[in-house]
């Protein structure tokens, strides 16, 4: 007998709608176990309409979907007793210690109180919070409710992770932490799905990816994937005085396969970054700087979505 | 053969029963009660005794006892209906701003219905704490007025069961509206004009008949003034049996009402 694994999340045609507005427009994913899982796109893509809807705390408004082999809509108590959530916005008990919001939060999911003690430990403990157990949460740092938040979610030792934008806000030490206990719980076997709009955070968390853009899934794969897929092996940045870039784009253009105007700078895409900056002094172009950078997945994004980031 | 599986469960957590759930719900409102207590000690417990230390002992010295008092000292006659006037204003708060802080400010509502709760239960949690917490206060200040000398007898206990009864009934049915409010203006709206007139006008400190006869059926759709009936009623055996069914039966009505509303709202609120 040999034994497939299904994956942990299946959703086939999964959309939602909020009365006219169409948030997720019919969606196919497939998470498979022990992988770290990311949506990547803009505000207003669709990302955390979608993992609500695979957190069963939104009904789903068409398509299908499976979360752990069950439907929400018929098992949503037991599919969230096996999960953990980590939400956009931290909704500690800001009132209560650190060590109590992880005990209550340990109870709904049916654990004895001497089970939730110790766990609480060993999760201050992996939080770096220790010091800080018995300390009100209010006036916590946003890096350490952040951290407490994503420990409160493992109280449940979850099959599944759910982190919706979990370093957003953050400054960039406080990220590398978090980033390395996410590492961990990876490297541990649970399975994580991430939102984020940190074209970095997605390529050093994530082993698979899909990019959204208005409800729809735009492109899949690896990181690497899709920069091979979507972009040139090399980017050229130039950067010109304000109101002299526009002059500039004709000259450049049949140097590169592809060019992007930015507000700030244009992007030359490129198998040679080296080869097309000497073409452009070449040509009298003198810009105020340049940089020659490996191609990045926020290159994927600009390819797919015709836009930058933005928050 | 080939058999499709989700590899076995790692996971601790598992599902509980509705009753246990709700209780769980209870025991977070416990805990966080037992660090914050004093922030509301005053209103809950030092407030209506300050009432009825003016109203009960200070006003009530120039009140000759007479048919208006049932023959009883002013500050006895009062304290039964004092304790459901008590009931109403305590739940008042637990039921709005506590409520909506849960919704909108602190969002603890939300990290709790995404574990195995359910915003029911988040719900039947939330109004059992309310009414536990009134049981306990309605309880202090009864003790309270004991020592102070004006209760008549142990027939005044049946005072905090329907005290309770109406303070219940009211957090119900304010519980579930509230989790209709995007924003928290009503709140003011509602104290003002509706508890404060509950309050005042339905017969706790002076006789409705004083009042104009087209203001007494506003009074009569209260839980105020049905629990006034009642906590008097029986604390002072002037109550008959039909009276009784009645007064009961309405507020009972009242908790029932709220329970399925609130059931619907927080589910509609907390499942989008």
């Amino acid at each position: 007998m040999t034994t497939v694994d299904l994956p942990l999340v299946r959703a086939s045609g999964l959309t939602k709608h909020f009365g006219d507005f169409e948030a997720v427009r019919g969606i196919d994913v497939e998470v498979r176990r022990g992988e770290a899982f990311g949506f990547l796109g803009p505000n207003g893509a669709g990302k955390s309409s979608t993992m609500r809807m695979v957190a069963c705390t939104s009904p789903r408004t068409g398509g299908d979907l499976r979360v752990l082999g069950m439907d929400p809509d018929v098992d949503g108590p037991r599919i969230r007793s096996r999960i953990g959530v980590v939400p956009q916005e931290d909704n500690l008990d800001t009132e209560l210690t650190a060590r109590q919001n992880l005990e209550v939060y340990g109870r709904y999911f049916g654990l004895s109180r001497a089970h939730v003690r110790s766990k609480a430990v060993e999760l201050l403990d992996f939080a770096q919070l220790a010091d800080r157990a018995d300390h009100e949460v209010e006036p916590l740092s946003g890096g350490m409710k952040r951290r407490l938040t994503i420990a409160r979610s493992l109280v449940n030792d979850p099959d599944l992770l759910l982190l919706d934008e979990p370093t957003t806000g953050l400054d960039p030490q406080a990220r590398h932490l978090l980033w390395d206990r996410l590492f961990r719980l990876k490297q541990s076997g649970v399975t994580l799905i991430i939102t984020t709009h940190y074209m970095d955070e997605a390529e050093q968390l994530c082993d698979r990816l899909v990019v959204m853009d208005g409800g729809r899934i735009a492109a899949e794969g690896s990181p690497q994937d899709l920069i091979a897929r979507h972009s040139t092996r090399e980017v050229l940045e130039l950067r010109f005085a304000p109101g002299d870039q526009d002059a500039v784009v004709p000259v450049v253009t049949p140097l590169a396969d592809r060019v992007e105007v930015l507000p700030d700078r244009l992007l030359l895409y490129t198998a040679d970054g080296d080869g097309v900056l000497d073409a452009v002094h070449a040509r009298g172009v003198r810009p105020l700087s340049s940089l020659v950078r490996r191609s990045s997945l926020e290159d994927v994004f600009l390819r797919l979505t015709g836009r930058t980031l933005v928050d | 053969m080939t058999r499709t599986t989700i590899p076995a469960s790692r996971s601790t957590g598992v599902v509980v029963g509705p009753v246990r759930a709700t209780w769980l719900s209870v025991e977070s409102h416990w805990l966080w009660y037992r660090r914050n207590w004093r922030s509301s000690a005053f209103s809950t417990f030092l407030g209506p005794v300050l009432f009825l230390l003016a109203m009960g002992f200070g006003f009530g010295s120039q009140v000759r006892p007479g048919a208006a008092t049932g023959g009883l000292s002013y500050v006895e006659h009062l304290v039964p209906a004092l304790l459901v006037t008590t009931a109403i204003q305590n739940a008042n708060f637990d039921s709005t701003y506590a409520v909506f802080s849960a919704f909108k400010w602190s969002k603890t509502y939300w990290g709790a219905v995404a574990t195995p709760l359910t915003p029911g239960q988040v719900f039947a949690g939330q109004l059992t704490w309310n009414a536990l917490r009134l049981g306990a206060s309605l309880a202090v200040f009864l003790a309270v007025a004991g020592l102070l000398g004006a209760l008549t007898g142990p027939a005044v206990l049946w005072a905090w069961v329907f005290a309770l009864l109406a303070g219940t009934a009211f957090s119900a049915v304010v519980v579930a509206w509230t989790a209709t409010r995007r924003t928290d203006s009503a709140f003011n709206g509602l104290f003002r004009f509706v508890v404060m007139p509950m309050t005042l006008f339905t017969g706790a400190f002076f006789p409705m008949s004083d009042l104009p006869s087209w203001t007494w059926p506003l009074a009569w759709i209260t839980p105020a003034w049905h629990g006034i009936e009642l906590s008097r009623g029986a604390a002072f055996g002037t109550l008959g049996p039909v009276a009784l069914l009645g007064h009961v039966a309405y507020l009972s009505a009242l908790v029932v009402v709220g329970a399925v509303l609130g059931r619907r709202y927080f589910t509609r609120r907390l499942a989008v």
